[in-house]
């Protein structure tokens, strides 16, 4: 089970991101963080792993306090989290195989990083995996040939071949066109039950949230303005998280507006 | 909207929008703007006059060069001349290699140290510093230097093209590694690697193209200037060319210069070819 208390983050330029954002997540469940831009969800998923340093507030990662670990301990502690990016970030200029063994550098010597000598059944479980996502065939190709889908396939791999306790996806599908978008988003939904650990997403395509996600929190200027199953999620809901109304008051103010929900969903994807 | 407005404003639906638009301009005002212009003038002009050229003394230059062409001509060279730039030759080459070879060495982790977003602040400076000392002198500077402490020969001719290349390359090196893309060193990072493997891994695959690529052109400015060092004795095919000149040698100087246009020309050439294959 893995533990967020009052996690905040200020930034240098005294910008609130996050202000005492607290949940549980456990099981392998799929947990979405949804909100407008610039909401905190990004910086939210990136203080799990202290990617984003938070200001106050505490991470537990299977009863690892990950927020009060010394650099040293908090690179044992990472190999535990992998983590899924927006742009991917592969690394370019190298293989699909030497991208998805980068998920095991926790494990190596230096030298064998340098010199690319993973244990054999690092090599295996990177077949494997590829095999799964449907890579099996690229794993000599360099990957800045691939498709922006397949990339996203490798950068999964890569998180799985950690072993992790938890996925992090800060916006996987946000480079991607919807039909992708679907299948990055069922690979991790097989990956979490499967390995039984769970996900935590931060998405901002509302329709893709509502539809793949167990559990929803919304953010609004950094903080937690709801928090339930895609079942709860309403209209009302809806006006609360996106635009910053009192809960219960989104019905009158959607006649003034005059914005559908169907037009707030495109700007949203805008 | 008043009736006066409408002739200059053209209307578009019940909004005015002013059709004249200019570029903001990078000075602040017009003043500042000539200014500037009188400036650079004042300067240009300060700088000819000091130099007291007149056209009487660039006739008199002129007519000089002409002698010195026509006693250049043809180029010529007896067989113990052609030794002489044989070996003259071959030990700048030499030079050249060496010194590309131990100033990279050295350039690399320098490089490293000088990269703002990888390095801890002082050691960021310490790196930086070493850029600008080896920068701040020419390498005839550093070979007079050298001459000095170590002796004539190529050992102060490769220290001087060492200490040069050092502040080419890396200054070059660090500003590609300061570009690099932060989100795949950030990729490994989340992994759990050390600090080593993300330089293996995230950082140097970014930018081994420009290892590669800045290599061979030092490479090749390495060889152009192994052939000058020679003049202040610091070896290499520069010191013959200096004698054929004190003697009045002048075909056999012009030989020199040939040839050592045509190696700087096959290194030019073997390093775009590289650079060009490389990117």
């Amino acid at each position: 089970m893995h533990k967020i208390t009052d996690l905040s983050k200020t930034y240098p330029g005294g910008e609130e991101a996050l202000k005492n954002v607290s949940t549980t997540i456990s099981g392998n469940e799929i947990v979405a963080m949804i909100g407008p831009s610039g909401a905190g969800k990004s910086t939210f998923v990136r203080c799990v792993n202290r990617l984003t340093e938070p200001t106050s507030g505490t991470v537990t990662l299977d009863g690892v306090e990950i927020t009060s670990l010394s650099k040293k301990d908090l690179r044992s502690a990472r190999r535990d989290i992998g983590m899924v990016f927006q742009e991917y970030n592969l690394i370019e200029r190298l293989t699909v195989m030497e991208n998805v063994l980068s998920g095991r550098l926790g494990y190596v010597s230096n030298l064998a990083a340098f010199r690319r000598k993973f244990p054999e059944e690092d090599v295996r479980q990177a077949r494997r995996t590829l095999d799964r996502v449907g890579l099996l065939d690229h794993e000599n190709d360099r990957v800045d040939e691939l498709s922006g889908g397949q990339r996203q396939r490798v950068g999964i791999a890569r998180a799985i071949l950690q072993n992790p306790k938890i996925i992090l996806a800060d916006e996987p599908t946000s480079s991607l066109d919807p039909e992708t978008s679907r299948n990055v988003l069922d690979l991790l939904t097989e990956i979490a039950s499967d390995q039984d650990i769970p996900v935590l997403i931060n998405i901002h395509e509302l329709d893709l949230a509502l539809e793949y996600a167990d559990r929803l929190i919304g953010l609004n200027s950094g903080e937690v303005v709801f928090k339930g199953p895609p079942s709860d999620f309403d209209e009302s809901v809806e006006g609360t998280i996106y635009r910053g109304e009192e809960p219960g008051r989104a019905a009158d103010s959607k006649g003034q507006d005059a914005g559908t929900g169907d037009q707030i969903l495109t700007s949203i994807r805008e | 909207m008043t009736e006066s407005e409408e002739h200059t404003v053209q209307t578009d639906g019940n909004k005015a929008y002013p059709g004249m638009w200019n570029p903001p301009s990078i000075y602040y005002n017009k003043y500042t703007k000539w200014a500037i212009y009188a400036l650079i003038s004042l300067f240009v002009i300060w700088s000819v006059l000091d130099l007291q050229i007149s056209l009487d003394r660039f006739i008199v230059g002129l007519g000089a060069g002409n002698k010195l062409l026509s006693e250049m001509l043809p180029p010529t060279a007896t067989s113990r001349q052609v030794d002489l730039i044989v070996s003259g030759l071959i030990e700048s080459f030499a030079m050249a290699n060496v010194s590309t070879v131990i100033g990279i060495l050295i350039s690399l982790p320098v490089a490293f140290m000088a990269s703002e977003n990888l390095a801890p602040k002082p050691v960021y400076y310490v790196g930086r510093g070493i850029i600008s000392v080896s920068r701040a002198f020419h390498e005839l500077v550093i070979a007079i230097i050298a001459v000095v402490a170590l002796g004539f020969g190529p050992l102060a001719g490769v220290v001087a093209l060492v200490f040069n290349t050092v502040g080419f390359y890396a200054k070059l090196l660090a500003e590609e590694i300061e570009d690099m893309d932060e989100g795949q060193v950030e990729a490994i990072r989340a992994t759990g690697a050390s600090p080593a493997q993300v330089l293996i891994y995230g950082v140097i695959p970014q930018v081994v193209p420009r290892i590669v690529g800045l290599s061979v052109y030092r490479w090749d400015i390495n060889i152009r200037k192994s052939t000058i060092v020679g003049i202040v004795g610091a070896g290499g095919i520069g010191i013959t060319l200096l004698n054929a000149f004190n003697r009045y040698d002048y075909d056999f100087g012009i030989t020199i210069l040939l040839v050592i246009v045509a190696i700087v020309m096959v290194g030019e050439g073997v390093s775009s070819y590289v650079r060009g294959r490389v990117n």
